[in-house]
């Protein structure tokens, strides 16, 4: 086989798992931006906050990164309630989210920054479990474990919440109130109440997704910053709120962003998820599977 | 410096002094702050004033957005890094510059690329200017690492003149003395956009823009000039900073220190006047650098950005917003 285009199937293939990854860390800022807008720009900082969480599980006590996350989901839930109480009581409820609301989230975001350089330092940590090293052969093809483990983790995630959304009470309600916030009032349910419970799911994925994070690459405090135009490019092209969009939006960027490290170096790949965003913004602004 | 420039706020207060008169106030109290930092005879004064002087540029200049128009501006290190870089730039190709006209070329460079960036975001909905403000910061950042010119990744070297142009002495003093000129004429433009048809349509935008559009407000436009003015003195705030650090790489160029900075001093001084950024620079800035010698530098960065979170909750207005509310 001709050189570069082993160098494209491969590049393509391993986007394609980069994508799965980028759904799993995109997906909480699908429910808060999308379904509640809110603009939780520390997103990726709660993100980082997970990847410390099984770095400390997995080097202290021994266990698998994942599980460590999963374990500690409920102290994920609470802290996302805590926050969108705080939210809600000092912006949402002023009607002041624009200007205050997102200095706020910002502030989060220094704040969680500088907190895990006092702590931790700013040398790279990383995990050890069997999946971060090593390939799965497929005859022609070699899947690397790092990147299939992040990819299916995604997946579940994704599919798991759809169908917690579409299938259950909250999450429907979660849904509606997406659109219209009276006409849920009018069913008898506490809008307010329901966004809590929407944006402490939405922290709850974030610790998911930062044991992915670190499964994939070793994590120092300031990488998240690095998310934070991914995970809103990819919310923004999928059209906000939109699984299936958000699915497609965050496959593409990862075959981008894998094409472009192979074709013009890893150093230049950050700058994708910007010109993704600003051609969205610029071209058409409700995504690509917007209503 | 501080209680002069209340007092002079106070006595102003109803309609205030003229352009004229207010850049001369001004010109006089940076006089006398120059002579001040001058007597104390130690170049640590004049290293650790310019900083707190430089933020009143950067804060002033968030707030012609984020302030007077309500459009928050994330990537505040990205503008202060072109006009950084662009003097990194020019010192190369044209030693012989003089530093103001660096700073003017910086200013140009960092405002085309907000009129850039505004005229692709603006017509949406703030958010997603503010998300691409977040994301520019990482472009940038992206882009000057790879430019070998400017030293990529490693980094480059400013060697800074030993003598002061003009004012003999060390160097350090003529930096200050151009950041004090810089930052008058900063309170300058942004005192008279508030007093502006300008001003009016700023407030238009950021009281209800689709009233401000309906009532033929042309709020693109003004949002625009708002966008390059405010991205334009973030990069002349920037521009003098290699021959302040002599050394500067990426990594110190694009920190989130300045970023936080900016945006906290506004939103802890009062967003709504040309006060409140330079009450939060002096107050943030004061206790930043006292924290730095007294405790540590790792917390003194913790500061602003614990001050910001606290004073959006409690405090919406600022502190000029307090001091305005009990004088009522």
């Amino acid at each position: 086989m001709d050189a570069s285009a082993d160098l494209l199937i491969n590049a393509l293939i391993s986007g394609l798992l980069l994508g799965g990854f980028y759904a799993a860390v995109s997906v909480g800022v699908a429910i808060s931006f999308g379904m509640l807008d809110i603009v939780n720009i520390a997103h990726p900082a709660v993100i980082l906050l997970g990847s410390y969480v099984a770095f400390i599980g997995n080097t202290v006590f021994g266990i698998d990164p994942i599980l460590a996350t999963v374990i500690t989901l409920p102290v994920f839930y609470l802290l996302g309630m805590v926050a969108y109480q705080v939210y809600y009581v000092a912006f949402e409820r002023r009607d002041d989210q624009s200007l205050r609301g997102l200095s706020f989230f910002f502030g989060i975001l220094f704040i969680a920054e500088v907190g895990l350089i006092l702590s931790f330092g700013v040398d790279y940590r990383s995990v050890q479990a069997w999946y971060v090293s090593g390939n799965l052969n497929l005859g022609i093809i070699e899947l690397p474990w790092r990147l299939l483990v992040p990819f299916l983790l995604g997946m579940a995630m994704v599919v798991g919440l759809q169908l917690y959304l579409s299938r259950t009470f909250i999450g429907r309600a979660i849904q509606a109130v997406a659109q219209d916030q009276q006409a849920l009032r009018l069913m008898a349910a506490n809008p307010t109440k329901i966004k809590r419970i929407a944006f402490g799911l939405s922290f709850a994925t974030a610790a998911l997704g930062g044991a992915a994070l670190i499964i994939i690459q070793p994590v120092e405090p300031s990488i998240g910053r690095e998310y934070i135009g991914r995970v809103f490019a990819i919310c923004v092209l999928g059209g906000l709120g939109s699984f299936p969009g958000m699915m497609i939006a965050a496959v593409t960027l990862g075959i981008v962003e894998n094409l472009t490290a192979t074709f013009f170096g890893p150093s230049w790949a950050p700058a994708v998820a910007f010109g993704v965003l600003l051609v969205t913004l610029a071209v058409r602004p409700s995504g690509i599977l917007g209503r | 410096m501080a209680s002069l420039v209340a007092k002079d706020a106070e006595r102003e207060a109803p309609r205030g002094l003229g352009h004229v008169a207010f850049i001369l106030v001004m010109v006089a109290v940076a006089a006398v702050v120059f002579m001040i930092t001058r007597s104390i005879g130690n170049s640590y004064a004049f290293f650790a004033a310019y900083v707190v002087v430089q933020y009143m540029v950067l804060g002033t200049a968030w707030n012609i957005l984020g302030g007077y128009t309500g459009y928050v501006n994330f990537g505040v290190t990205a503008f202060f890094a072109i006009g950084a870089y662009s003097t990194v730039v020019l010192h190369k190709l044209t030693p012989w510059m003089p530093l103001p006209a660096m700073i003017l070329i910086g200013g140009v460079m960092a405002a085309l690329v907000g009129l850039g960036t505004g005229y692709l975001t603006l017509r949406l909905r703030g958010v997603f200017f503010s998300i691409a403000t977040l994301a520019l910061a990482v472009v940038v950042q992206t882009l000057i690492t790879n430019w070998d010119f400017v030293g990529g990744a490693r980094g480059a070297y400013v060697m800074r003149p030993r003598i002061a142009p003009l004012i003999g002495g060390d160097y350090i003093q003529y930096l200050f003395l151009v950041m004090l000129g810089l930052c008058v004429i900063a309170l300058a433009t942004a005192r008279a956009i508030e007093r502006s048809a300008l001003g009016y349509g700023f407030a238009a935008i950021r009281d209800d823009e689709a009233a401000a559009e309906a009532s033929g407000v042309p709020t693109l436009g003004l949002k625009l000039i708002a966008t390059a003015l405010s991205g334009g003195f973030m990069g002349m705030a920037g521009a003098p900073l290699p021959y302040y650090v002599t050394y500067l790489d990426p990594s110190s160029g694009f920190s989130l220190n300045y970023a936080v900075n900016a945006i906290a001093m506004p939103l802890i001084g009062g967003t709504s006047s040309w006060l409140g950024p330079i009450v939060g620079a002096i107050l943030v800035g004061g206790l930043q650098e006292y924290i730095r010698v007294t405790i540590s530098s790792a917390v003194n960065v913790l500061v602003a950005g614990v001050l910001m979170v606290a004073f959006v909750i409690l405090a919406p207005q600022g502190i000029v917003g307090l001091f305005q509310r009990k004088k009522r």
